[in-house]
């Protein structure tokens, strides 16, 4: 930083906007911003131990993983890149892990990384179609039947099989599939 | 080493289950393999994790202990976990993608083979125990012992060309087989053939010969 950068430095460090979670990331990457991590806290951390007792976790161990997730946002801030995943999506993808580690106790194979790698600077513009996607999918995702949305639910977060579904639920598993298959294809004729 | 020319790709069921983390290990390293040398599968998987990250918003929340926070603060300041991150760039200019090197512990010259019969050969990879994952080794123009499936059987080819009934899968395609298919896959003659394949139930062969060896073989 030089002397110029004096006044932007501390805009930088000015409020940010309560749902801007991409620029509490930042805080957290820079400036080691505990007032920012806070406020992410709050409003994941209660998420991700929900999603991880869904997932079959007893509440002492998702309340153990969820910190665990939260802890590892802020050792791995620098590796968030905005215009790849929303912090939602990325908190889920270290949730989703944390849970095949203590709760499934298996690897997780990863695919190679990309040949470009995570850019130095996000594309702006690249960042902003990518929120407003998330926007359009969350609200398609709001709107599905309740019946095609909770079978989404429980394939993400029930941790069962399609049959264990079928098992389970009593519906047969052709039946299962189809809805599966009419909900994915509704999000994304609303994601066109 | 990308394959453009994939015509056999995953099942939205397969990357969905992947990206929600609840596929065996064995199948995990099939879909990270494929996903590796595909980009249409690799767009599709980030869509499914977007679709994990929007459930994570909308799933309800659940009441942390008192003093979360600050235990978390606390654990954070005595420094970044011992588990190491995977962050070397990965990029394998091999015949296996990365995530199969790590588990064969280098590329082809590194597996350890052992033959099965009809010169066909296979490698047993580590993975936990709810499904098995194996590499096969298939000479140009023969046989996999005719079978049946009782579960789902995925087979993704790295090397070579298989022909079965209907189709020909060559590196970088995906076959999903399941308890419907009965298939005779057969190498292409062009060059020997090497697959990567999972199944989560004992393969069903109809000769007597590859049923008796069975337990042996470990399918
Ligand atoms: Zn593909
Ligand atoms: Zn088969």
């Amino acid at each position: 930083m030089n002397g110029t950068a004096g006044s932007e430095e501390l805009s930088r460090k000015g409020p940010i906007r309560s749902d801007d979670w991409a620029a509490h990331v930042s805080r957290i990457r820079d400036d080691k911003d505990q007032a920012a991590f806070a406020e992410l806290f709050r409003h994941f951390a209660p998420r991700v131990k929900a999603f991880l007792m869904k997932s079959g976790a007893d509440a002492a161990l998702a309340e153990e993983c969820a910190q665990e997730v939260m802890a590892t946002l802020w050792h791995k801030a620098h590796m968030f890149d905005p215009a790849r995943a929303t912090v939602a999506t990325w908190i889920f993808t270290i949730a989703r892990n944390r849970k095949i580690d203590a709760l499934r106790k298996q690897n997780r194979p990863e695919p190679e990384d990309l040949p470009w790698g995570p850019a130095a600077e996000p594309d702006q513009e690249d960042v902003l179609t990518l929120q407003q996607e998330t926007q359009a999918l969350g609200q398609a995702l709001a709107e599905l039947p309740p019946k095609q949305r909770e079978l989404i639910e429980r394939a993400y977060f029930g941790d069962l099989s399609h049959s264990e579904i079928a098992a389970e639920t009593g519906l047969p598993l052709g039946t299962i599939k189809s809805r599966i298959r009419l909900a994915l294809e509704r999000l994304r004729h609303e994601m066109k | 080493m990308k394959t453009p020319q994939i015509k056999h790709h995953l099942t939205d069921e397969l990357l969905m289950a992947y990206s929600a983390g609840s596929l065996p290990e064995a199948f995990s390293l099939v879909v990270a393999t494929h996903v590796s040398l595909c980009d249409e599968c690799r767009a599709r998987l980030g869509s499914f994790d977007t679709l994990g990250g929007a459930m994570l918003e909308e799933c309800g929340s659940a009441e942390l202990d008192a003093g979360a926070l600050d235990a978390t603060m606390a654990r954070i300041l005595e420094g970044a976990p011992q588990v190491a991150p995977k962050e070397k760039p990965r990029k394998s200019r091999g015949v296996f993608p990365g995530p199969l090197q790590d588990y064969v512990g280098g590329d082809v010259e590194a597996v350890k083979w052992k033959p099965v019969g009809m010169g066909v050969r296979q490698a047993i990879l580590p993975t936990s125990h709810d499904a098995s994952v194996r590499l096969l080794y298939i000479p140009a123009g023969c046989a996999v012992p005719d079978h049946g499936h009782r579960g789902t059987e995925l087979t993704l080819v790295l090397q070579g060309a298989f022909m079965d009934e209907d189709d020909r899968f060559a590196r970088g395609d995906v076959e999903v087989a399941d308890e419907d298919l009965e298939h005779t896959p057969i190498a292409d003659i062009g060059e020997d053939c090497i697959c990567l394949a999972a199944t989560d139930a004992p393969l069903r062969f109809r000769g007597i010969v590859p049923r008796l060896a069975q337990p042996f073989l470990k399918i």
